[in-house]
């Protein structure tokens, strides 16, 4: 996974509350087999005309907003279904920082795995950003996850909060498969003292055969 | 020691590793995984030279893009194809058992699940989808994750988590008839906003929760997501353990005594303390409808559509005319004129055998209107299809005019041919209302089986309570 150390970029506006990961990634693009290439999928009924042609009247389409890398949105983003297909979408767009009031649990958990800070502000610094990106042209914002700190290039300095560990995660870009491995014997340890299994009682109808463990 | 909820004693059961400020390793008892979210994590695991840990704790099935058609006929979309491929090569590889899209026993994941007896109380379940929030009727702690996490979990049997809040909510008093559990969830995101869960996990408890079978349950448990917890938790009870013995997974004679015993101490202590409580009064319930393009705007069957000028706070305010502009409705509408196109009776929410019979006692005898262009019924696995024709259910679906599938998620997501078209409205059993959810410009009002079948009638939302509906539950 990249790290996210701070980054500085172009912010584009979503100011819609309760964003679900449906309008993010829909349902028709969750049948690939890859991570990459969802960034022309993101909002994809928001953001296309029939025929995929872009809609001049969505935010995102307009071109003061082309090469936005920080995503301004509002509360309970990325609400609904699991799918990962969302922050993937996100990121292979271009966006590498989201800053809203409030995210869904999967949602958010799912951005710091792909190495995308989603930054949480109170309703009102959210509400100043979303005036400021609307009056001023090539807005741009320094999300500086070191030193925990939002700025602009007017003096704009707005601290946020994020837990330790998930910032430690993000900042070295650790990979989290391998750092729980190196708890193996823990989790041996574990198993040795409550084991698990799944045995069957009666025989259903399952197509690969169980393991021997 | 202090008193402790159940998803207190669950959480400390299942701690392989804890350290101040960090999340806490916990340990995984069941992995359940289907073909839309697994492909890339498999090809993670395989990237990295990594092997899956606990494949005999792992179980795999296809159901979101399976055809509820014939299924005998080849698979025409490609992508899906590529899917199922993917699906049973990873699991012939990985040792993970799988029940294909032609198994006796497929069915939709959160369906089979209980259903088979592999989720049982006391166990974390996960799986790479919001709603195994479902699993948690069973008195266990269920919760959907993403695609990364499935692969953590796939190599590492644990996850890294943080422990939720705990909210309490009681529905008390006895259900009136016409009253679901379907309801009982709507009526609460309704109350508290799709977002009122965020970062709890709920236990739901209450006289008319314990009164709830156990398939009813799990509706609850099912949608809990929809309220922004990520999971939702019923201590298992009598009914639990008389859903579970005999089922193919469950242990049999002493040894499920023993398994019962050790359940019948999960209940939360009394005096157990929660971050959150909630009573609501189940006697004052009715029928819920969605009228918008989220699960909390929802409104009772004999209201109407609401006036975005209702709402005090300005944000509601735009979002509910949002709403109305995509939905195509005017405020003040009574939900009962609202007409439907099409009525969709499945999902992961409701296609278990009780939802089907509630559904069919509603239109014995009767016909699906004329205005109405489609009526599906989706069982949700293929044990309830076979269960349902055994009692003759299929039978009365297909004279009163609606078609008899085979199981998937079907048009709750319309991964498969089962979409909405756009600009059609849809009384729908599923769980979500969200824009272009059951297809692109398609508009979905969530209800319960008995409100769908009605409405499937009449052609448009009829106050079940006035139908009757002794024999229906």
């Amino acid at each position: 996974m990249q790290p996210f150390i701070k980054h500085t970029g172009l912010v584009a506006p979503m100011d819609r509350v309760n964003v679900d990961t449906d309008q993010m990634v829909p349902k028709q693009f969750l049948k690939l087999q890859t991570r990459e290439g969802f960034g022309r999928t993101l909002f994809y009924d928001w953001r296309y005309l029939p025929g995929e042609a872009l809609n001049p009247e969505f935010p995102l389409n307009f071109p003061r907003y082309k090469g936005a890398s920080v995503l301004l949105a509002r509360a309970n983003f990325g609400c609904g279904s699991s799918r990962e297909h969302a922050p993937w979408a996100i990121l292979d767009y271009g966006f590498r920082s989201i800053i809203a009031p409030s995210y869904a649990d999967i949602f958010y958990n799912n951005c710091f795995k792909n190495g995308i800070l989603p930054v949480t502000l109170s309703d009102a610094q959210v509400d100043d950003l979303f005036r400021r990106v609307e009056n001023q042209e090539s807005y741009r914002l320094t999300v500086d996850l070191e030193n925990q700190v939002i700025t602009d290039e007017s003096g704009l300095r707005i601290p946020f909060e994020i837990d330790p560990f998930r910032r430690n995660s993000l900042l070295k870009g650790l990979d989290d498969i391998g750092l729980t491995l190196e708890h193996e014997p823990d989790i041996s340890a574990y198993e040795k003292l409550n084991p698990k299994s799944a045995p069957m009682y009666e025989a259903v109808d399952v197509k690969i055969a169980a393991p021997q463990t | 020691m202090a008193p402790q909820t159940l998803y207190e004693k669950i959480w400390n059961s299942h701690i392989v590793r804890e350290v101040p400020g960090q999340p806490s390793l916990i340990y995984i008892d069941r992995h359940l995984i289907h073909e839309g979210t697994s492909p890339q994590a498999f090809a993670g695991l395989k990237a990295a030279g990594r092997k899956v840990r606990r494949p005999d704790l792992t179980f795999a099935v296809m159901d979101h893009s399976v055809s509820t058609k014939n299924r005998l006929l080849p698979v025409l979309d490609a992508d899906a194809r590529g899917q199922f491929e993917a699906l049973e090569r990873n699991c012939k590889e990985t040792g993970v058992r799988l029940f294909d899209m032609h198994s006796r026993n497929q069915g939709i994941v959160h369906i089979i699940g209980p259903e088979l007896g592999i989720t049982q109380p006391g166990q974390t379940i996960v799986c790479g989808d919001s709603h195994t929030s479902t699993h948690g009727a069973v008195g266990a702690l269920a919760f959907g994750i993403g695609t990364s996490e499935i692969e953590h979990v796939l190599a590492t049997q644990c996850l890294s988590q943080a422990k939720s809040k705990t909210g309490l909510i009681r529905f008390n008093g006895k259900r009136p008839k016409g009253v679901t559990s379907k309801d009982f969830i709507l009526t609460l995101i309704g109350k508290i906003g799709i977002a009122g869960g965020t970062g709890y996990v709920f236990e739901y408890a209450g006289d008319a929760v314990g009164a709830l079978s156990l398939e009813a349950r799990m509706t609850m448990c099912n949608m809990t997501i929809e309220g922004g917890a990520r999971a939702g938790m019923m201590a298992p009870d009598e009914t639990t353990f008389k859903y579970l013995e005999g089922k193919p997974f469950v242990p049999r004679g002493k040894e499920f005594q023993e398994a019962v015993e050790g359940w019948k101490a999960l209940a939360s202590d009394p005096g157990a303390k929660y971050d959150l409580v909630v009573d609501i009064d189940a006697t004052k319930l009715a029928p819920q409808v969605t009228w918008g393009t989220n699960p909390g705007m929802v409104t009772d069957v004999t209201s109407r559509v609401p006036d975005p000028n209702s709402f005090s706070d300005p944000v509601d305010k735009q979002a509910a005319e949002r709403a109305l502009v995509y939905m195509d409705l005017k405020a003040g509408t009574p939900i009962t004129d609202i007409a439907v196109d099409r009525v969709f009776i499945g999902s992961c929410t409701n296609s278990r055998i009780e939802d089907l019979r509630a559904a069919a006692h509603v239109i014995e005898g009767k016909h699906v209107s004329k205005h109405v262009k489609q009526a599906l019924a989706v069982p949700g696995s293929r044990v309830v299809k076979v269960q349902a024709e055994k009692e003759g259910l299929d039978k009365i679906f297909l004279d009163a005019g609606f078609e008899w599938r085979d199981a998937g998620c079907s048009m709750c997501i319309g991964m498969n041919d089962d979409v909405l078209p756009s600009g059609e409205r849809s009384a729908s059993t599923s769980n979500r209302n969200f824009e272009g959810r059951q297809g692109k410009g398609s508009r979905t009002h969530l209800v319960s089986p008995m409100m769908a079948a009605a409405a499937a009638i009449e052609g448009h939302f009829v106050d079940i309570r006035k139908w009757d509906v002794n024999g229906a539950e």
